[in-house]
């Protein structure tokens, strides 16, 4: 009963860490930084309205480069 | 809330589902195929019963017991991580850095798995149940159901329309239900890496406007930003995927004489 409920816990655990940073873990830490970003800027406008998209558009960025297919050696 | 970002959230949903289910189909024509029809469509049926439960059991507790700026941060937060992850692998397929998703390889590769048994033997499909069919036909389901799950709490608990969520998802199933039953085998004709997309830039849209509603930013228009949001990552992604192909395109991979 304990080894069955230890097991899917476990297996719980490792449903949210594939689902939440599996081989991007730069998209989870853009997460956190736009979160955290998103707080400084309470009660702005534009500034929130400009910032937080641009910030995700970085990190998607950096994750598309970091994922592409590189030559052999390259 | 606008009919705007209704429109959009039906959308998200419906077209998330879409794909998801898709994928899950496949696995369970390949085991109704290989193991019999009954166990497989049983141990759907199951899956989706599960996954119908678990909406209800997590989604109305969020929605009335959980205050609703901390709420829209954490589902922000989900929809940001899925709707990044879903665009940049739209980006790298589109831009020839990723193989595109195969339905009929995986097809293929489950029926090939499904029709000899763990000692070699083939299996035998009949009219009664068979534990192997039900089983992987119901962990398919489940497995890309979850994701589902997910997409339809976030989106219907931020936007305190649970049931309209449920029911985008509930209708895509219901369509990709009766496509797969007409079209079995054609599943690889769905545009899958288009929906991908369309879906990727509204989790992305949707995340960063409910983070920044619930810490406390303006948005300016209020809900009308979001479709402005999904437009600008429309944009994104164009921009990058050709940024990709001109500037970085993927090597050519030679095999046994052959480039791809």
């Amino acid at each position: 009963m304990i080894a069955a409920v230890r097991k899917g816990i476990i297996a719980f655990g490792h449903f949210w860490w594939d689902f939440l940073i599996g081989d991007t873990p730069e998209l989870a830490l853009a997460t956190g930084v736009i979160i955290g970003v998103a707080f400084l800027l309470a009660g702005s406008r534009w500034a929130g309205a400009i910032i937080l998209p641009g910030l995700a558009t970085v990190f998607l960025l950096l994750s598309v480069l970091r994922g592409r297919r590189r030559a052999p050696g390259g | 809330m606008h009919t705007s970002s209704t429109l959009v959230l039906v959308l998200a949903v419906f077209a998330a589902s879409l794909v998801e289910m898709v994928e899950a189909l496949t696995i369970v024509v390949a085991a109704g195929v290989s193991r019999g029809w009954r166990s497989a469509l049983e141990g759907a049926v199951a899956a989706a019963a599960v996954l119908g439960v678990l909406v209800l059991a997590v989604g109305v507790p969020l929605i009335r017991y959980v205050p609703i700026d901390a709420l829209r941060v954490v589902v922000g937060a989900l929809l940001l991580v899925l709707g990044l992850s879903w665009l940049r692998k739209a980006i790298l397929r589109a831009s020839g850095h990723k193989d595109l998703h195969d339905e009929d390889k995986i097809y293929a590769d489950t029926v090939a798995e499904l029709s000899s048994d763990h000692d070699g033997t083939p299996a035998k499909p009949d009219k009664g149940r068979d534990g192997v069919g039900f089983a992987v036909a119901f962990k398919g389901v489940f497995l890309e159901g979850m994701e589902v799950v997910l997409i339809v709490i976030s989106l219907g608990a931020a936007q305190n329309r649970l049931g309209l969520a449920a029911l985008a998802a509930g209708a895509a199933v219901v369509l990709v239900g009766i496509v797969g039953l007409l079209m079995a085998r054609q599943l690889s004709e769905v545009p899958e890496n288009t929906i991908k997309t369309l879906v990727g830039v509204m989790l992305t849209s949707f995340g960063v406007f409910w983070v920044g509603e619930g810490a406390g930013v303006k948005w300016p228009g209020s809900d009308l930003a979001i479709p402005v949001l999904a437009g600008f990552f429309v944009v994104v992604y164009f921009a990058m995927t050709a940024f990709m192909r001109a500037k970085l395109p993927a090597p050519t991979v030679q095999v046994e004489g052959v480039t791809s």
